[in-house]
């Protein structure tokens, strides 16, 4: 169960673009420490860093396989948060694409003419140019 | 005649101070985005989710003024009031909040970027009280309970 104190961390953990990058790796399968590195401009160390946070946010676990130690992308936490997000986004859109029809709307009653009702805008005669329908 | 929409909001949560960002572009102008955030009957028409009845109290977009509003569903009732901080040509600066949870309050900046050729950008920025007013705000999805499979994450993480 993911908490609200863990999301933040979750959160925080997904705004730097190299975790962001290790996380789309790792959703591609577990890899290494040594393997996370090579693609990036950065050391070991640092990637391990990397990883600490990921690990602290509960969205990545290094499991003991024999002499490696792979990180494990947990999707499930990843899942959560990124749904929570993406729910909130789809709110937002849906609430513009109600915007976009009241645009559209003013729009079309400031094109028919001179006897508009927004008061004087003179940026209103621009938006007639796509004439042809 | 409808169409898919050509412009999908995009969000993100900053890491370092509790701030959620969303863009989203419009065929309009700043003037006409303007117009559309402070006519309280424009307003009134898109600020709800579908099957929201959104009626305005109060409603005084100018520095300083101060705007409510009630949102019906079902019986229910959802009153959310704030400031006008200040209203500029292609910005408003103001406060928001949800009466049920009147100690917080949130500072809202929207920005009408003219991006030219009656297009516009929207930058709306909330900057909440504490992280975890954020992200419970965030987690508080509401109404659209939408199941996603992976495919979308991918897009996503190219946002946060």
């Amino acid at each position: 169960m993911v908490d609200e104190a863990q999301l933040s961390k979750v959160f925080a953990a997904l705004a730097d673009p190299t975790r962001r990058a290790i996380v789309a790796r790792l959703a591609d399968g577990d890899a290494t420490v040594g393997e996370l590195a090579e693609p990036h401009d950065v050391s070991v160390q640092a990637v391990s860093k990397h990883i600490k946070v990921l690990n602290d946010a509960g969205l990545v676990s290094q499991v003991r396989d024999a002499q490696r130690r792979p990180c494990h992308l947990e999707a499930e936490v990843f899942d959560l948060a990124t749904r929570w997000i993406e729910r909130y986004r789809r709110q937002a859109q849906a609430r513009y694409e109600k915007l976009d029809a009241v645009l559209a709307e003013m729009q079309a009653e400031e094109n028919e003419g001179a006897n508009q009702t927004w008061g004087s805008d003179r940026s209103i005669p621009e938006q007639t140019r796509g004439a042809a329908s | 005649m409808t169409t898919v929409s050509r412009y999908q909001a995009t969000i993100s949560a900053d890491a370092e101070v509790p701030i959620i960002r969303i863009t989203r572009d419009f065929d309009a102008t700043p003037a006409q985005l303007m117009r559309a955030h402070t006519d309280p009957d424009l307003f009134a028409r898109w600020v709800g989710p579908d099957g929201m009845d959104t009626r305005i109290i109060d409603w005084d977009p100018t520095d300083g003024g101060r705007w409510r509003y009630v949102a019906r569903r079902d019986g229910e009732e959802y009153w959310f009031r704030g400031c006008f901080h200040s209203v500029g040509e292609e910005q408003i600066v103001q406060t928001f909040t949800y009466e049920g949870m009147p100690e917080a309050v949130s500072l809202e900046t929207l920005t009408f970027e003219d991006l030219g050729d009656g297009r516009t950008r929207l930058h709306a920025q909330s900057l909440v009280d504490s992280f975890e007013g954020r992200d419970a705000w965030l987690a508080s999805g509401m109404e659209t309970g939408v199941d996603q499979g992976y495919a979308k994450l991918d897009a996503l993480v190219a946002e946060l």
